[in-house]
């Protein structure tokens, strides 16, 4: 639910889009918050702290979800990473990193109309499973892989 | 202000591929600098990619977004010649836009 509302203050629709969005039960009224960014989650130490957070407690593990990534990165500081979802309605994409201080590396909001794959890089501290979670119809699922880095890209 | 952003939109078979390369530090906050001191935080939070004022692609990030960000991703519906809109909103407040035509 989060999500939404925030995508909703960010698209810039402003009421009109809101409306919409709450007429068809995305969003409840009332709820959104004047800062489109989730802090709780990106600050969250741990995963089970930041999937809350993002409210994703208990996500689901699939094979439907695929994950472009190298095995081995040689630098921590750019590690590039593609999900793509195959499963149906999928409405979000967010990337876990478990072992970096903060898990949560980004979220993405898949409006319809656009595929739900991302590619992006990010950073890692040290040999880590990444995580992708995705947001399906209102359920969350969740797919792995392991990432080992010989240079961290966190710290000095 | 940052520098622009570096955006290829290319249609294919109805489908458009956008690339995006953000020109930003995106410094954790985790880091120090040479007297011990902890360089603040400074990355981008929010970015949010339109196509004919719908978007196509919201983000949140965090600091563990790499350095000089890049995305890719694909929506549909767009024509060649339309253009792209693509805006970043950073945790000090600071923002960017940028538009490219899709080819």
């Amino acid at each position: 639910m989060d999500r939404n509302r925030r995508e909703v203050m960010k698209a810039g629709g402003g009421a009109a889009l809101f409306a919409v969005l709450a007429a068809a039960g995305l969003i409840r009224p009332g709820e959104a918050l004047a800062n489109g960014w989730n802090k709780a989650a990106f600050e969250g130490k741990t995963m089970p702290e930041a999937l809350k957070a993002l409210g994703a407690a208990n996500p689901a593990n699939s094979t439907d979800i695929t994950m472009k990534a190298p095995d081995i990165a040689e630098n921590g500081a750019v590690v590039p990473v593609g999900v793509e979802s195959k499963i149906a309605g999928t409405e979000s994409i967010a990337i876990f990193v478990d072992k970096n201080p903060s898990p949560l590396a980004a979220s993405f909001d898949i409006p319809s109309g656009t595929e739900p794959s991302v590619t992006t890089r990010v950073k890692m501290g040290q040999t880590s499973d990444v995580y992708a979670v995705v947001k399906a119809n209102g359920k969350f699922f969740i797919a792995k892989k392991e990432i080992k880095v010989t240079l961290g890209g966190c710290g000095g | 202000m940052a520098d622009p952003m570096r955006i290829r939109a290319v249609s294919k078979d109805g489908i458009v591929n956008v690339k995006v390369l953000m020109s930003h530090e995106m410094e954790t906050g985790q880091r120090k600098d040479g007297s011990g001191k902890i360089v603040p935080a400074h990355f981008i939070q929010n970015v949010t990619a339109t196509h004919n004022g719908k978007t196509v692609l919201s983000a949140q990030w965090g600091p563990a977004v790499s350095k000089n960000p890049f995305l890719e991703f694909n929506f549909k519906g767009g024509q060649k010649g339309e253009r792209i809109a693509v805006t970043w909103t950073d945790n000090k407040g600071d923002k960017r836009t940028d538009e490219a035509a899709i080819n």
